[in-house]
């Protein structure tokens, strides 16, 4: 007499496929989780349809993982039938988190980046301008392609999300922590970072190279200089997200000599992790005089991109203003 | 706003020795200034987090003004250069997210000089009337999704 299988769904919105491949990464434990489960939906693996997943009585999946950031209308209704059809929403990775990368298309909107993509990259021939159209008649039957939004948004901006498992993509043992949590009952309060709540340098191992007073004269970028693969990024004057960002990632960048690019977001205490960063960061460039601090401002290049490059969609301003989209 | 005209919406953050004491100054004074300016009071200008000047701007804010002591006078030894050096660096990221550099500006004022802020406030109110809104509490709102 063996009790029904918790049902679990994955689904992806505006994502790479690397949230994807993270669950398959998961190698021999992923055998732990299909045995304690029924997965019955997951377009990128099974053959399941919508209809299936509408099929199902509501509430009846225990918990969905949706990756990725919500940019049109067919990821819209999807997400919203999966909130409808799950018991719980885990936001997995950074751009279900935060918006992630594709939210940098905040700084535009549609019509430039359709005017980009089909029109003006050098490798684009489209002489008659052929944009994808939301309705289109091809020999008397009408297609149709779901609506792109202006503006990229994060899961938790379209639905109710229970719980949130950061990183580029998550790392696998956050991924694991969290699939038995949710198959022992044994939740943090909703709403919480399924990610230890500190911040990234605390666990790194260069942490013990960092002067008592940083001190930056000199903004360097990482492809202009040999990094020391020992020394803290900041006391190198590479900028590392590092303080703003939370821990629990592992440092894999770190250790690849790269520095923290923020994919984990910001820790519980902050709401805007670029403008965090921002101040910290300008609180230690080594110089009063005016000019001096203009001419180091003006070396570091696309600071919004770089402080905001995993966060645009749920940061304050959300997005560039949209009269200024040009 | 109303009949039509524009008055702009400006929040200011007042260092507690220095700047909010001018303000005081104007005040007691009866100096006359444009009544634009929302003023926040804070312990030391490099106490005002970016974050604060964003959702100022995000809520309504058609200019943010920060203002504290003169250099070399921060009751806190170099608040105020923390605060000139993030107000740098914020313009240049606020110009990416389309918002002039104009509208978020950072002044010098002392404990005596109440006519400079009154100055400065009529100075940053007239600038901000020329630029116009921001209309910034909606952008990004879920209302963009349905045009096409």
């Amino acid at each position: 007499m063996s009790k029904a299988k918790p049902k679990v769904a994955f689904y992806w919105c505006s994502s790479c496929g690397g949230c994807e491949e993270s669950i398959v990464d998961l190698a021999e434990d992923i055998l732990k989780v299909v045995a304690a489960v029924d997965i019955v939906f997951w377009p990128v693996a099974l053959d399941f349809k919508k209809k299936d997943v509408e099929a199902m009585p509501d509430k009846s999946i225990a918990v969905s993982f949706i990756n990725g950031s919500v940019r049109t209308s067919e990821q819209e209704e999807m997400v919203h039938l999966l909130r409808r059809k799950s018991q719980l929403v885990v936001a997995h990775g950074a751009c279900a988190h935060l918006g992630g990368i594709p939210g940098l298309a905040n700084f535009w909107n549609k019509d430039t980046i359709f005017r980009t993509v089909y029109q003006t990259t050098a490798s684009t021939d489209n002489p008659d301008k052929i944009v994808p159209q939301e309705k289109s008649d091809v020999d008397g039957h009408e297609l149709t392609l779901p609506r792109f939004w202006d503006t990229v948004h994060s899961l938790s901006q379209i639905i109710d999300v229970d719980y949130y498992l950061p990183g580029c993509a998550p790392p696998r043992d956050l991924i694991i922590n969290a699939v038995t949590a949710i198959l022992e009952g044994k939740l943090p309060p909703k709403g919480s970072v399924l990610a230890p709540n500190k911040s990234c340098c605390d666990d790194c191992d260069r942490n013990d190279t960092k002067p008592e007073k940083l001190a930056i004269k000199e903004i360097k970028r990482p492809h202009e200089v040999l990094l020391d693969p020992k020394t803290c990024f900041l006391a190198q004057g590479i900028i590392c997200m590092g303080p703003a960002t939370r821990s629990g990632c592992g440092e894999r960048c770190i250790e690849g000599n790269m520095p923290c690019r923020g994919c984990m977001g910001p820790t519980d205490q902050v709401y805007d992790q670029g403008a965090k960063f921002l101040s910290a960061f300008a609180s230690i460039l080594e110089t009063n005089d005016e000019k001096e601090i203009e001419r180091i401002v003006s070396t570091i290049v696309d600071p919004a991109g770089t402080f905001y490059r995993f966060s645009l969609p749920s940061s304050i301003l959300k997005r560039k203003r949209m009269e200024a989209v040009k | 706003m109303s009949n039509g005209t524009f008055e702009p919406r400006l929040v200011g953050f007042l260092c507690n020795w220095c700047s909010y004491t001018g303000a005081d100054l104007a005040g007691t004074a009866r100096m006359i200034y444009a009544p634009n300016i929302r003023i926040i009071r804070v312990m030391c200008s490099g106490r005002v987090d970016p974050q604060f000047v964003l959702k100022a701007f995000r809520e309504g804010a058609d200019g943010v003004l920060i203002s504290g002591c003169h250099p070399g006078d921060c009751h806190y030894k170099e608040g105020n250069y923390k605060a000139l050096r993030r107000h740098r660096l914020l313009s240049k990221m606020l110009e990416q997210f389309g918002i002039e550099k104009e509208r978020f500006r950072l002044e010098w004022v002392s404990a005596s000089e109440g006519t400079k802020f009154q100055q400065v406030c009529n100075e940053f109110t007239e600038q901000i009337r020329k630029l116009g809104p921001l209309n910034l509490h909606q952008n990004g709102g879920r209302h963009e999704q349905g045009q096409a």
